[in-house]
């Protein structure tokens, strides 16, 4: 009997192991394709986005007189630029030599010159570092260099100017500081994320700061407070159903009750709020509730048992123990709505936008609408941009993350 | 017998369709330990928790009958839950301490009750309640260390503590000495003895031994039913009723 249990079992394990061995193997193939997947992904987006941290700028001689100090707002700044770019080539005189060779500077370098020089700037000559146009970015950084016309879009004088500028060193590399402190433009080389981060912090703080409060204490009365009815059922069917709507249709009730019902601005960052938390309100419902039905009954009745009401000992323990979950499921909601563009193009957050918003209700875009706008646009100084704004919102969607592991790990169950 | 503390009057309650506790009746004296012993689900628990009104947050239970603390129906209107649970303690089966530190635990029924007004007071307080618990001596020097970090035996007489801090009139045990060893047993069991001078206490026990060392008198519960209650002297050596002897003889071999 004894023996044959063996000779079955040992049967048995042989189809055992290689069952498992084939579970095994399928695992570990699927886990290797899909991170071979996201390393392509990554990597392809970082060898098109990298090169957009850096500017290329050209070292132009301005020339500065004691008037020109003493009355700084009549400086044609514009024209100081020309002046200066002119002392470079001094041997052009045509007017169209001129205009090819004024079009190597950035249409910017002026208002960085204008922000540089205040009257305790000493007169004189300084060498002022000018922003150079996207052109001449492009050369510089390389993006030409095996293609059929290596001047890209300069023509062949221009070529010719940038190839003696960079002969007397005067074309340098710096980091990119427009692509961080300045809002959209038309010029690829002026064009900052500044504007669509802000516009972003704006949505996702109104809607952290709707959907948290709001989603906690729904959570917290339907687990503890509500009674078990028909009612109540129902509601939680439809948080349920609300999790899995598309965001569009979010979209297009925030326009027609925010813009269209209650006349709020188009474009403003706070019905981007308002839209948002709709959408995100359900996850942290969902999240919140079920950190605090993880919290241990025991616990709970240690409290009542005490004398404690039901509110002191939710505020108590319930609230406590149940925060990093309903923290983690905020942030994950977030996170989720940082990278959401559908309901904001519905409201009209999709305008080219220069300035950088100041107030929730200034017209706005945000970092995913931003990307969107950028990838439309043929011009290659965007494309670069493109890959370097997903760059930063995926910096962003890494740093929520790891927030919330942070938060998980740092109150990480205590009883 | 003086006036009994709780007298329990025809009480039945319901989960649902089951009738889980049927038409009891009990008086609990002053400074005595009664124990409660009886089968496995045979409503010891569902009956202890009566007395305080825990049976409240279960969504399915119903009772019916009186239960009188000092002659008022704790069931009544005019009766808040607050207040009963302040004046009748409980200590669970597993210990449950919050995940706070030790002194916070104790100081925790004082605070919402607003039972003392300065930090000195409540000092006090905590001090004397875990003495009474038997567990100052092993705690003193580690007052902030959180609860859950104790043994169990201790985290069970941290418990005790909490309770006693409050100021009970009646102390009720689910099974206290259920998740400890021996050791810890015999000292639960001689500070339940102790405790009887200052309170009335109500067991449930599934040990026989337990309930004949601390207790004075014994219910024995069968289905829901009470089928015999006396001086546990008699309770154990001799049995008035059938069921109770079985269950005795079953149990001792
Ligand atoms: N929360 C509940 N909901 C529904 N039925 C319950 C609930 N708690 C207990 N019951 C039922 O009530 C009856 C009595 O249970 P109870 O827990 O009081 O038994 P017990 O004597 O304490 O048992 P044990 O010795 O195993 O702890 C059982 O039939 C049980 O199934
Ligand atoms: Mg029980």
């Amino acid at each position: 009997m004894s023996r044959d249990l063996k000779t079955l079992v040992s049967q048995g394990l042989k189809s055992r192991y290689r069952n498992e061995r084939i579970m095994r193997s399928l695992g570990v193939t699927a886990l290797l394709f899909a991170s071979g997947f996201l390393l392509l992904i990554l990597s392809i987006i970082f060898s098109q986005g990298y090169r957009a941290f850096t500017q290329t700028y050209i070292e132009i001689p301005i020339e500065l007189s004691t008037a020109d100090i003493e009355d700084i707002s009549s400086i044609n700044f514009q024209n100081k630029i020309r002046d200066g770019l002119r002392e470079l080539f001094p041997e052009l005189q045509a007017r169209a030599e001129l205009a090819d060779l004024f079009r190597l500077a950035s249409r910017g370098a002026s208002i960085d010159l204008e922000r540089d020089i205040s009257s305790e700037t000493p007169p004189g000559t300084i060498n002022f570092i000018a922003l150079a146009s996207s052109d001449v970015d492009m050369i510089n950084k390389g993006y030409f260099v095996d293609s059929e016309s290596p001047r890209g879009r300069l023509s062949e004088q221009q070529y010719e100017y940038f190839q003696s500028l960079t002969d007397r060193n005067l074309i340098s590399r710096q980091i990119n500081t427009n692509l961080f402190l300045k809002g959209d433009s038309s010029y690829p080389e002026m064009a900052g994320v500044m504007g669509a981060i802000m516009g972003s912090v704006f949505v996702l703080g109104i809607t952290l700061f709707l959907s948290f409060p709001i989603g906690a204490a729904t959570a917290i009365y339907l687990e503890e407070f509500a009674p078990k009815n028909r009612f109540t059922d129902f509601i939680e069917v439809n948080i349920n159903n609300l999790a899995a709507v598309p965001s569009v249709i979010f979209g297009l009730l925030g326009l027609a009750m925010f813009i269209n019902f209650f006349g709020f601005p188009r474009s403003a960052p706070i019905v981007g709020g308002f839209v948002l938390t709709l959408m995100t309100l359900p996850i942290v419902i969902i999240a919140s509730r079920a950190a605090i039905t993880s919290v241990p009954p025991s616990i709970k009745e240690a409290a009542l048992g005490l004398g404690a009401s039901k509110l002191k000992m939710v505020v108590d323990h319930v609230i406590p123990l149940a925060l990093p979950g309903m923290l983690t499921g905020t942030i994950i909601g977030m996170a989720r709505a940082l990278g959401e563009s559908a309901p904001l193009l519905m409201i009209g957050m999709v305008a080219f936008i220069t300035e950088i918003p100041q107030t929730i209700f200034s017209p706005s875009t945000t970092l995913p609408i931003q990307i969107f706008l950028w990838a439309d646009s043929p011009d290659r100084g965007f494309s670069e941009r493109t890959s370097a704004a997903i760059i930063i919102l995926l910096v962003f969607l890494i740093l929520m993350n790891l927030i919330a592991v942070i938060l998980r790990k740092k109150f990480e169950k205590k009883w | 017998m003086d006036k009994p503390i709780f007298q329990v009057k025809g009480v039945d309650v319901f989960y649902g369709d089951n009738h889980a506790i049927k038409s009891v009746n009990l008086d609990i004296a002053r400074n005595e330990v009664i124990s409660l012993i009886g089968p496995s689900g045979c409503g010891k628990s569902t009956f202890i928790r009566c007395l305080n009104r825990m049976n409240d947050t279960i969504e399915s239970a119903r009772i019916s009958g009186e239960v009188l603390l000092e002659g008022e129906d704790i069931y009544s209107k005019e009766m808040d839950v607050v207040m009963l649970r302040a004046r009748v303690g409980m200590v669970f089966q597993k210990p449950n301490p919050f995940p706070k530190s030790i002194y916070d635990n104790v100081a925790y029924g004082p605070r919402i009750h607003g039972l003392v007004d300065t930090r000195s007071d409540l000092d006090d307080i905590v001090k004397e309640s875990l003495q009474k618990a038997g567990l100052w001596e092993e705690v003193k020097d580690r007052l902030t260390a959180i609860g859950t970090s104790l043994s169990g035996g201790q985290q069970q007489r941290l418990c005790i503590a909490r309770t006693i801090a409050v100021g009970p009139e009646v102390i009720l045990m689910d099974e206290p000495c259920s998740a400890l060893d021996p050791i810890a047993t015999a000292k639960i069991e001689d500070l339940i003895d102790e405790l009887r001078e200052k309170y009335a206490i109500v067991i449930v026990t599934h040990s026989m031994q337990q309930a004949a060392r601390v207790s004075q008198r014994t219910a024995y519960f069968h289905l829901g039913e009470i089928i015999e209650v006396g001086d546990t002297d008699q309770i154990f050596t001799n049995p008035k009723e059938r069921l109770t002897e079985d269950y005795i003889t079953g149990r001792f071999g």
